[in-house]
């Protein structure tokens, strides 16, 4: 079985790949101008960083990203692309200096107060020690689950999370209700338009790719 | 081997990458993004297996799911540039050209 002997290495290998391929996507969709490209760009990375997740054993969460990121969020990007122009204008140089600023000053203000914070992996935290450290140490035996949290959320809590669960699913159903789709929706209505343009489209070329 | 199927996989979701990135023209972007989905998809199969935990094919296959929709929304989106036309039209003589 040399996959099991080389399954530390591996995994260690694939997280870096992974994070690399978000590291790389997320400075492309910093630079480039073409909305549609960004937000194609956005669920190529919801769909890494929710494979990431389950690489980390965190697979509830992994399927909200999956699910919201790469599933939902595109379609409704889509559809705020429709109400507005299709690339974004260029910035001049110096002219978000003072969000730069506030950005900078929230930041050392944030790093200033992790220094009041346990320390990382500090056995006498309020979060390690107690209740904790008692689920750390009952959570293998009870579910197998590597991930404490995942382990809580899904099957400690998973008569609260199946209510939560519920009960989005239904706000999301009286919206759509209220709303509707297709030729009979609110704003199919509003609009007095019932011709779409049927052509396709002629020259889909966003110009600034590089 | 799983582990080089596994690689394999990986330096292909790159190849891909690569071409979102570059893409001329918006369909080699959908198309790089729809293979990336499969790619992910597939990458999660094979990983279950690499780590021992073959449970992981049961999410791959939500995933699958998953990813057809944003494919559906992308491909709406070109054909009609609207989200209000329902995709099973009924018969009421407008021509939506094409069609089957």
């Amino acid at each position: 079985m040399t996959d099991a002997v080389l399954g530390g290495t591996g995994t260690a290998l694939i997280n870096i790949l992974l994070l690399a391929i978000l590291f790389v996507v997320a400075i492309a969709i910093a630079r480039l101008r073409s909305l549609f490209a960004i937000v194609m760009l956005s669920g190529v990375y919801s769909l890494v960083s929710a494979a990431w997740y389950i690489l980390v054993d965190a697979v509830d969460v992994g399927f909200t990203e999956a699910a919201v990121g790469a599933g939902m969020s595109t379609a409704v990007l889509l559809g705020a692309m429709l109400l507005t122009a299709r690339t974004a204008k260029p910035e001049k140089p110096f002219s978000r200096l003072g969000p730069f600023i506030v950005c900078l000053a929230v930041g050392v203000m944030l790093i200033y107060a992790t220094i009041d914070l346990p320390a990382l992996g500090d056995p006498t935290s309020p979060a390690n020690a107690g209740v904790g450290l008692t689920f750390l140490q009952v959570n293998w035996y009870d579910t197998g689950v590597p991930n404490v949290v995942t382990s809580v959320l899904a099957s400690y809590r998973g008569f609260d999370t199946l209510g939560e669960t519920a009960v989005v699913f239904t706000a999301g159903l009286a919206v759509a209700l209220l709303l509707g789709f297709g030729e009979r929706s609110l704003a199919e209505t509003l609009r007095r338009s019932p011709q779409p343009e049927t052509r396709p489209p002629s020259v889909p070329r966003d110009g600034d790719a590089t | 081997m799983t582990l080089a199927a596994l690689f394999a996989v990986l330096v292909g979701m790159c190849l891909l990458l690569v071409r979102a990135l570059l893409g001329p023209t918006l369909y080699d972007r959908v198309l790089a993004v729809n293979s990336f989905g499969t790619k992910t998809v597939l990458l999660l199969g094979l990983l279950g297996f690499v780590m021992g935990r073959p449970d992981f094919l049961d999410i791959a296959i939500l995933y699958t799911l998953i990813n057809f929709v944003s494919t559906i929304a992308v491909l709406k989106f070109f054909r009609y540039r609207s989200f209000q036309v329902p995709l099973a039209r009924r018969g009421d003589g407008i021509s939506n050209g094409g069609d089957n």
